[in-house]
């Protein structure tokens, strides 16, 4: 279970979530993902550092540069990400009767 | 606590298909997607536009807590009042590509409805990464959201 929580942690950041998000499409070193934010190159290291931990990205050397790559494994041991999504979709739903339901009474 | 919201996933399909019923009548579920007030409300976006017609186009800006701005589209390829809509998706800038979207609104009794949204996504492996981070979608209201589950979880 703590490696579960972790990785919730990791990913209700929205950094992170774009980190994750941009290397959905393609392994990155950490300065070219530092380029698509405006915090410093510390910040973004951090982040990485964070979902390297939980091993939702991993690095590999290539020459003298590392890339970040997602980790496929880990990503699919959280399988159940569609509890969160189902809950996410669920929220959004539920706001939509109760804004309904006092649309109508309003009426 | 039981969730109303379900979802349907198979794996290897490059679909998945949420379905939910409303203590709503029909008319009134359907406006919650025609009204632009109105979604901004539920979804937790800023609307900037919103043309209920067939080929119309929608835009949506979120701002993350960072202040970062987000940006989704889509254009309507049929939009049939209290019935049908059929739309495409696009979160701006991001690597997920098109979704196809057909929502079907259906009248259970005067009093309830019900939605059946089906997602189409380029690839399975796409679909599964957009399930996977679920928050790519509406990520500020999503942030607080996750938040809580993260809280209930510890």
């Amino acid at each position: 279970m703590e490696s579960r929580r972790d990785v919730f942690q990791a990913i209700a950041d929205p950094t992170r979530r774009a980190i994750l998000m941009l290397l959905a499409a393609q392994a990155l070193t950490p300065g070219a993902i530092a380029e698509n934010f405006d915090s410093s190159r510390q910040t973004i290291s951090k982040h990485i550092q964070i979902l390297t931990e939980c091993e939702l990205v991993k690095p590999r050397q290539d020459g003298r540069e590392i890339f970040y790559y997602i980790n496929a494994k880990q990503m699919s041991e959280v399988a159940n990400f569609i509890e969160p999504f189902r809950k996410l979709w669920d929220d959004r739903f539920n706001k939509l009767e109760s804004i309904m339901k006092n649309y109508k009474s309003k009426k | 606590m039981e969730l109303k919201t379900k979802i349907h996933a198979e794996d290897n399909q490059q679909q998945l298909i949420i379905t939910r019923e409303f203590e709503l009548p029909l008319a009134l579920l359907f406006q919650a997607y025609a009204d632009a007030e109105i979604v901004e409300q539920w979804m937790g976006t800023k609307v900037l536009k919103l043309e209920n017609k067939n080929h119309g186009s929608f835009r949506f800006e979120t701002t993350d807590p960072k202040g970062n701005k987000h940006y989704f589209n889509g254009t309507y390829h049929a939009y049939v009042p209290d019935t049908r809509i059929v739309r495409t998706f696009e979160i701006e800038n991001a690597p997920f590509g098109v979704q196809l979207e057909y929502l079907e609104f259906e009248s259970l009794t005067p009093d309830t409805s019900k939605l059946t949204m089906q997602i189409i996504y380029r690839s399975a492996d796409l679909r599964d990464q957009m399930l996977k981070l679920p928050f790519a979608q509406g990520m500020n209201m999503a942030h607080n959201r996750l938040q809580e589950i993260v809280r209930k979880l510890n």
